[in-house]
């Protein structure tokens, strides 16, 4: 069975349009259950288009290839802790960066044979038989690119570079983002000696190189482009640290979808092209959205550590009081509304199910709990609000930081759960504090808060926290399951 | 340590300082609680109650008052009662000292420790020990009920096949906690209701309980400022009060329900409500004056009476709402003595550490040692922060809105217009110099990245870890590259392409399963 170019087209439209409704449905927690499928069928509808699209040979490699990958990707969907999200999403984003250096350097390797054969068609009259079974014998692609010409194969050079140049920054920084949310490479930031200064040099010799390739240098440029670039992403992750990471992988995120698109330029695919930049500017917004909710710059994320301070930060006066499970239960059995703010020492200790069974037991006796969640708590956006719902904690208690952040004043009883700077007190109201600034959950308008926290360290900044320190907070050592394991009994 | 509650001698008096359920509390702060038989007769808690929450029933109040280091009380002593107390007893009660003098020294001369409860500072600790807030929300309520007991009609509108019924209009003068609490129960049975008060910034709460807060066009200077009263209303200067009275003689004709609550701290009430205000309304309306003990906010009202006046308008004067709602007040103000017993009894221990250096029990005691503690001096921390001064108040005319607007409407245009004109410029830079062919793509990818912008932030926050896993799968989509390339001749394309199409495939799988999973476990309660 073969499709004509013409049928292929309207799928691809088909695609794109699910693709979109895809990703508008999960503007809420029911139709996003739906929008799910609508991306499922547009991309077997896309894929089936192509396979039996013209110009498709080795069709069995293909069914050999998707079948391995299609079970590989089965096997670790329904393996993966939802704890290991971040990792999860780390290491898919480097396959498609990783897929999109291949692809290009596949596209040049194929634009050198095409031009050979052009080369060898001009000596030949126009409907010689040699030239309709060369042509006869091109890939879908490869028709294209004989069609191309001066101008078309310069553009297509430049696509060809910045389709390996971000794939190849793509594929190393997920692999460093990985390695980082995984615990198998140190969470703190590591440069080399030169730091940022080696990146920069390293952009430009990769220009320098992208610059003779243009004039014709052959493919062993694009390869030394692939390397400098994996380079520049492994050097540039390793900068950043691990409370950064939402960033990251946002950012990563949207690289891989320009990745994608500056190959669907390469191969002339429209539906690339759509769904590239459909995902870039996803990544591109989220990386926004987690900025904005560090009050940071992207820049100065990327680039690592946090802005310069203007002057000492303010002397934080008290001390930390301690409390046991007994004072903590008596405090909830009294309580009437309750707010958990959980940040992602909740995750390392994999405390979720047991504040689900909290929750649980104190809705049972008629009590308000909600949660508070920053946008930045955790390692990936939104990564909180996905353990909760794995721990069974209804989603229409789990509330954004705006929807809530008014509501704690009214509130008897706020607990945080193994999150410190978006709690800080400090960002309102100590200019000269590094996060200065920032916006926070203000827990400490809450009659009471309990904090669940490790030790008395300082948090991924470094800043002392004053919330500690606060009239009103207790501080609840321990690790976050085994505290909130011995709490659960004592509720009455 | 042993505490007690003697059975309220005033007349009519129903509360009780301790409820079975507030014994459990204070035997849990290693107390022994003692009542005397039928204290709690009229407030609904039978001496087999207490028995069953292990309190010990003492016969006679001689006997109480003999067994027990610390009395609990509702109302004031009276002389005999503070006669019996002894040097080593704690009282605790309301207790008004700024009116009860000579009260005060007899309890001084016998040696007793006094707490006040409606002494307890008005900051946030003390709030779970506010008796006085307590007892002022249970009134509030208590007048609304009673008022519709009294008032001929519906309180909220009805259309009836019978034909239609208009809402009831009511109108609650004075914010403060009673002021609240009618609000919200008259709101909540479907009144239409307006509220009055003299601080400015309780509008916020007026129209947070669903009320209409009555404006008064005045200076700001000359509005008072609650924050230096501890939360009360100030008295008011005669300018303005002409005004107010001038403001309610223009609703009084149009009101069918009157709640008064205005008092001033340690003064007689204010008269807001006067004789030919009365007369205006219509007949058959209820007046409730909850400022009656301190002689009434209306002109008419006489403490403890119901009156009807010529025009037929009830004017109902009780002083005892929170006693006539017994079961529900004595269970708070239990609360509030066990909460302040809380605050003596740090250690849960049974025993009582009266400490003077804490600015709540400091401020509740009136009399220790022999001596008059009261008035206490300032606490250390204020009550009510500072009043910020308020930048706004001026609402813009018409004019300056719209001129406004306007400015802001061309601002947002010229950014507009100017992003559109760089953007349009780019692209026409772009397409002077590339081919149609790749122009065409170009306007896909433009396209495609605007409705990208459009359709993400549309996106729930707590879906974004779906978001990236489904981005993730769709950005499988770079396996279609590898596919266009895997026919190849050349062995090295077709190897990479294999790889390509096998680790998109993985993405495609993986991110969509992973992302249906995820989705599958948001659940609704």
């Amino acid at each position: 069975m073969m499709f004509t170019a013409g049928i292929t087209s309207a799928a691809y439209i088909a695609a794109a349009i699910l693709f979109i409704l895809s990703l508008g449905g999960l503007s809420n927690q029911e139709s996003a259950k739906r929008a799910i499928w609508y991306g499922i069928v547009g991309m077997g509808i896309a894929v089936l288009a192509t396979v039996f699209g013209p110009g498709v040979h080795n069709v069995l490699l293909i069914l050999i290839a998707i079948a391995a990958g299609g079970f590989a990707g089965y096997y670790v969907a329904g393996r993966v802790q939802m704890t290991e999200m971040p990792q999860l999403v780390a290491a898919l984003h480097s396959f498609v960066g990783l897929a999109a250096v291949f692809i290009g350097l596949n596209a040049e390797i194929m634009l050198q044979s095409v031009l050979v054969m052009r080369e060898a068609h001009a000596l030949l009259p126009a409907g010689d038989p040699i030239v309709l079974d060369d042509l006869a014998s091109l890939t879908g692609f490869g028709q294209r690119l004989y069609l191309k010409d001066a101008v078309e194969i310069a553009i297509l050079r430049v696509e060809v570079f910045l389709g390996i140049f971000i794939g190849a920054v793509t594929f190393t920084g997920s692999v460093v983002a990985f390695g980082k949310l995984a615990g198998k490479v140190d969470g703190k930031p590591t440069q080399l000696p030169g730091g940022h200064m080696l990146n920069a040099a390293a952009l430009a010799v990769a220009i320098i190189l992208g610059l003779l390739y243009f004039n014709g240098a052959g493919i062993w440029t694009m390869v030394l482009v692939a390397l400098i670039a994996g380079f520049i992403g492994w050097h540039l992750i390793m900068g950043i640290g691990g409370a950064d990471m939402p960033v990251v992988v946002s950012m990563l995120n949207s690289y891989s979808g320009w990745a994608a698109a500056a190959i669907g330029f390469t191969l002339g695919n429209d539906l690339l092209i759509v769904t590239g930049a459909l995902v870039g500017s996803s990544g591109a917004i989220l990386s926004y959205i987690m900025c904005k909710a560090m009050n940071r710059k992207f820049v100065n994320v990327i680039l690592g550590g946090f802005g310069g301070t203007s002057g000492p930060a303010m002397d934080v006066e008290g001390e930390q009081v301690a409390i046991d499970a007994d004072g903590v239960a008596n405090a909830l059995n009294e309580a009437d509304s309750v707010i958990i703010v959980p940040g992602y020492g909740m995750a390392v200790a994999q405390a979720q199910q047991a504040v689900s069974e909290l929750v649980r037991k104190l809705r049972a006796r008629g009590k308000v709990v909600r949660f508070a969640i920053h946008p930045v708590a955790g390692r990936l956006p939104g990564h909180m609000n996905v353990l909760l719902a794995e721990a069974k904690v209804p989603y229409d208690i789990v509330l954004e930081m705006d929807e809530i952040n008014e509501d704690f004043s009214t509130t008897d009883v706020a607990i945080v759960i193994g999150s410190n700077d978006i709690v800080n007190p400090a960002a309102q109201d100590d200019p000269n504090s590094p996060i200065a600034g920032m916006p926070v959950l203000e827990v400490w308008h809450a009659k009471q808060v309990f904090v669940s926290k490790r030790g008395q360290g300082t948090g991924y900044s470094g800043i002392e926290n004053p919330l500690f320190f606060k009239e009103n907070t207790r501080m609840f050592y321990g690790d976050a399951k085994a505290s909130l394991e011995t709490l659960i009994p004592k509720i009455e | 340590m042993k505490i007690g509650a003697p059975k309220e001698v005033h007349e009519g008096e129903a509360r009780v300082a301790i409820t079975p359920e507030s014994a459990g509390h204070l035997q849990k702060l290693g107390h022994e609680v003692l009542v005397e038989t039928g204290a709690g007769g009229k407030a609904g808690f039978t001496d087999d109650a207490y028995r069953a929450a292990a309190v010990e029933i003492v016969s006679d109040a001689d006997a109480l008052f003999a067994a027990a280091d610390i009395v609990a009380k509702v109302r004031p002593p009276t002389e005999g009662e503070a006669e019996r107390l002894r040097s080593d007893q704690t009282l605790i009660s309301f207790f008004y000292p700024s009116s009860n003098k000579a009260l005060m020294e007899t309890v001084k001369s016998r040696g007793a420790t006094a707490i006040a409860m409606d002494m307890v500072p008005r900051i946030s600790r003390a709030q779970k020990m506010d008796a006085l807030s307590s007892m002022a929300n249970i009134a509030g309520y208590r007048a609304v009920i009673e008022a519709g007991n009294n008032f001929g009609r519906f309180f909220t509108g009805q259309v009836t096949a019978a034909g239609k019924v208009p809402p009831a209009k009511v109108l609650v003068i004075g914010a403060g906690v009673a002021g609240l609490a009618a609000i919200g129960t008259s709101t909540s049975l479907g009144a239409i209701t307006y509220a009055f008060d003299v601080r400015p910034e309780v509008a916020e709460q007026i129209e947070s309980m669903g009320a209409e807060f009555v404006f008064l066009e005045f200076e700001d200077s000359e509005l008072p400022d609650g924050a230096e009263t501890g939360g009360y209303a100030p008295p008011s200067s005669p300018e303005f009060q002409a005004k107010q009275l001038e403001k309610f003689r223009e609703l009084a004709p149009d009101i069918d329900i009157v709640i008064c609550t205005a008092l001033i701290p340690n003064q007689k009430a204010p008269v807001l409500w006067t004789r030919d205000m009365v007369e205006a309304m219509k007949p058959g309306s209820v007046i409730i004056d909850l400022a009656a003990e301190r002689g009434g906010n209306c002109e008419l009202t006489k403490p403890d009476k119901r009156i009807v006046s010529d025009n037929n308008v009830t004017i109902i004067g009780y002083t005892d709402f929170p006693s006539r709602m017994a079961a529900q007040s004595s269970t708070l103000y239990g609360n509030n003595i066990r909460h302040m017993m809380a605050d003596l009894t740090p250690a849960k221990d049974g025993q009582v550490k009266h400490d003077m250096e804490d600015d709540v029990i400091r401020g509740a005691t009136i009399t220790r040692g022999g001596e008059i503690t009261w008035p206490p001096p300032k606490p250390k921390v204020a009550a009510i922060a500072a009043q910020k001064p308020r930048p706004k108040a001026k609402e813009p005319t018409p004019e300056e809105r719209r001129a406004s607007e306007l400015a802001a409407f061309r601002a947002q245009t010229k950014s507009h217009v100017g992003l559109m004109a760089a953007g349009g410029i780019l692209l026409l830079l772009v397409g002077s110099y590339a081919p149609e062919s790749f122009m065409q793509h170009f306007i896909v990818f433009a396209l495609a990245c605007f409705v990208g912008f459009q359709v993400i932030w549309g996106v729930s926050h707590a879906l974004h870890t779906p978001l990236m896993a489904v981005t993730n799968a769709i950005s499988g989509i770079i396996i279609l590259g590898a596919l266009l390339q895997i026919g190849s001749g050349n062995w090295l394309v077709v190897v990479l392409s294999f790889v390509s199409v096998l680790i998109a495939s993985i993405n495609i799988v993986g991110g969509f399963l992973v992302t249906r999973r995820m989705l599958a476990m948001f659940q609704k309660s």
